[in-house]
């Protein structure tokens, strides 16, 4: 069966990974991002392990302009139309502190950029009845922490875009997988204090391919993020707001 | 964050370093980084000494870069970023008919790696080593992207293969695939009684890959003996791949002279008398141990040490000699080798020459030391040589002498690199940078 995917945030390691994977199975990709001298390269290499065609195309969360011509293009290949969403900017929260500003960008990075891109895209999907969207979350949406509340609060706003989503591809044989990593051993999290069982993108990607096989609707990955975000998330609020976890 | 502040080893785990690492993932942060503050780089660490290390200083992990840049399926020839393992290469290409000419013994050692090392493999007799199979490296050299071939800077790419990093720091390489009829080995595996057979037989293979085991515990009469293995790149059935294990703890067992004896005495007995024919699987053959993680904890806290030496084909009664001193010491671990080398080797550096080498594992204590220094000195006396990847303990005086090219090399680097921004400890140990 012919597929394929757009990668949206294709330079980021876990989307690296995912698009190999994918590769593996001769799928089409569209590996879309901003630093197009990456993707391209990224594309080269998907090609050289076995992708059935790997292309750069340029997209900016915060540049609506760029989204129609993405979607073009995959609408002009067969087979389903998939896309993941691998998009997010975390600066920290004393930047955003100091600049209150900086939600805008985080919100459109990370919500509402990419759930503009999706509300295009899911007509496409809807007319070929099927195919996957990956929506890549994060735990920090889970509940809003002192660290980082701001990314927290524009990925726990995609995670319901997404649920919302996939209420509406469902009807027409679509589906969303919400993930939700746990620490993973990118350029993000690298030389972080405080990291523990960290996760090989690889791995991620792998636990992400399964769940678009098994049609999974919300995924942990590693797994046992599940019942660490269980027992966070039972915190009742009267204790939780004077923890700094 | 860029720069993250850890301790780390080599694969020998007995020396160790504590530093600044940057993991850069894109071209573009590697570029910038490479502007700002050049610093020697390493890929999955398998050299077992400090070839890797930097103690007190930066260093760049390239694993992360990782990208084939390209492959041609009519040629063979494969253009790849140094961060890619060799394991990675033989998996994607196999099934398309090409494998990497030439791999060491871990299928982790990556690119930059195998040409930092001028690796070899079981193959050596026949195909040389990995610099043989390199037709052009593009690496920042004194902060400028740098193209170098054997047609094109043609001191610099004979410096840089084998020449542990120094030239600079290798971004990607174009390599010449091997061709393979599919995706396993053929291979077959003889006892061997004692030294004398091991020599006959290693010298009279006409095998393409040809390794022989020795146990490096039997003494007397069995001094030597071990299991040939020969192989041949075959299109069979193969068998499932193994699951891959972990070692969870720092066990030291490979340390204890008594499980060393009955491993190897199981090891020697899985091969019946009259012989044994067998399809493997490519990475089974090649890479026999990567599918046990972290087996380097089985030698305890402390670390190992890899003696590796090649002498002359004269020379050969010196390596029996050594052979004798490892057998009664009882420190071996049951990771012995012994293989013929052709002559090829590709850099001023690079280890191979025409003969027979040996590698003995010894868990890090005072007597291997001892003993380890004994065999790096009959090595100097049979005009033999030490690797690079392996050592942990040899000095300058003792590693200029073996290396007829070092001045030339010296000479090339300083031009390479004359801020010596590339400096590891492993070049300060043994003095190589003049």
């Amino acid at each position: 069966m012919q597929e394929t995917w757009i990668i949206l945030g294709a330079t980021s390691s876990m989307a690296r990974a995912f698009g190999r994977k994918l590769a593996e199975r001769g799928a089409t990709v569209f590996l879309a991002g901003r630093d197009m001298a990456d993707l391209k390269g990224a594309a080269s290499d998907l090609s050289a392990r076995g992708a059935a065609h790997a292309e750069a195309v340029k997209f900016d969360a915060r540049d609506a302009a760029s989204f129609q011509p993405i979607i073009d293009k995959a609408t002009g290949t067969e087979g389903t139309i998939n896309a993941a969403v691998f998009v997010g900017s975390m600066p920290e929260q004393s930047a955003i502190d100091a600049d209150p500003a900086l939600i805008d960008g985080t919100v459109t990075d990370s919500f509402t950029g990419p759930a503009r891109f999706l509300q295009l895209l899911a007509p496409e999907m809807e007319a070929r009845a099927g195919g996957t969207v990956v929506g890549v979350g994060s735990v920090a949406g889970d509940r809003g922490r002192l660290g980082n509340y701001v990314y927290g609060a524009a990925k726990a706003g995609f995670a319901t875009y997404l649920s919302g989503l996939r209420n509406r591809l469902t009807r027409s044989g679509g589906h969303v997988v919400t993930v939700k990593p746990g620490f993973v051993d990118t350029a993000m999290t690298w030389g972080i204090e405080g990291m523990f069982l960290v996760a090989d993108p690889m791995d991620v990607a792998e636990d992400i391919l399964k769940a678009v096989e098994k049609k999974r609707d919300v995924i942990y990955t590693p797994f046992f993020w599940r019942y660490i975000m269980l027992i966070i998330r039972s915190v009742p609020e009267r204790v939780f707001k004077k923890l700094s976890i | 964050m860029l720069w993250k502040t850890t301790e780390y080893a080599g694969w020998g785990g007995a020396l160790t370093a504590t530093g600044e690492i940057a993991r850069p993932e894109r071209a573009s942060t590697l570029e910038a980084l490479l502007a700002d503050a050049p610093a020697p780089a390493f890929g999955n660490r398998r050299s077992y000494g400090d070839a890797a290390l930097n103690d007190g200083g930066r260093a760049i992990d390239m694993t992360r870069m990782d990208k084939i840049i390209g492959f041609d399926a009519d040629t063979g020839v494969v253009e790849a970023e140094a961060g890619v393992t060799l394991a990675t290469l033989m998996e994607l290409f196999a099934p398309r008919g090409w494998v990497p000419a030439v791999v060491p013994g871990t299928g982790f050692a990556t690119v930059g790696g195998a040409i930092g090392q001028d690796v070899h493999g079981k193959n050596h007799h026949v195909d040389g080593s990995f610099g043989n199979h390199v037709i052009s490296i593009a690496l920042v050299s004194n902060g400028k992207r740098v193209t170098c071939s054997p047609s094109r800077n043609k001191a610099l790419f004979r410096a840089t293969l084998g020449g542990i990093g120094q030239t600079g720091v290798i971004l990607s390489a174009k390599l010449q695939m091997k061709r393979t009829p599919g995706t396993t080995m053929q291979v077959t595996e003889t006892r061997l009684a004692d030294w004398d057979e091991q020599i006959d037989a290693l010298s009279t293979s006409t095998a393409t890959f040809a390794v022989s085991w020795i146990d490096a515990q039997a003494k007397g009469r069995a001094m030597g003996r071990g299991i040939l293995e020969e192989a041949e790149l075959a299109d069979a059935d193969a068998p499932a791949p193994a699951k891959a294990k972990s070692v969870p703890l720092n066990l030291g067992l490979f340390s204890n002279g008594l499980f060393a004896r009955i491993f190897n005495e199981a090891y020697f007995r899985r091969v019946p008398a009259d012989g044994k024919v067998s399809v493997k699987r490519l990475e089974a053959f090649f890479f026999p141990l990567d599918k046990v993680h972290n087996i380097n904890r089985l030698y305890g806290k402390g670390g190992f040490h890899q003696f590796q030496c090649v002498v002359p084909t004269g020379s050969v009664d010196v390596l029996e000699d050594m052979m004798n001193r490892v057998a009664r010491s009882g420190l071996a671990s049951p990771l012995a080798v012994l293989k013929r080398m052709g002559e090829d080797r590709a850099g001023m550096m690079s280890f191979p020459m025409e003969g027979y080498t040996l590698a003995v594992d010894f868990p890090n204590k005072a007597k291997a030391r001892t003993l380890i220094g004994t065999l790096e000195t009959m090595t100097r006396e049979a005009d033999g040589r030490l690797y690079l990847a392996k050592d942990s303990l040899a000095t300058g005086a003792a590693i200029k002498a073996m290396y007829p090219e070092w001045s030339d090399w010296a000479a090339e680097v300083a031009k390479a690199d004359p801020d010596e921004t590339m400096v590891t400890d492993m070049v300060r140990r043994l003095e190589l940078r003049g």
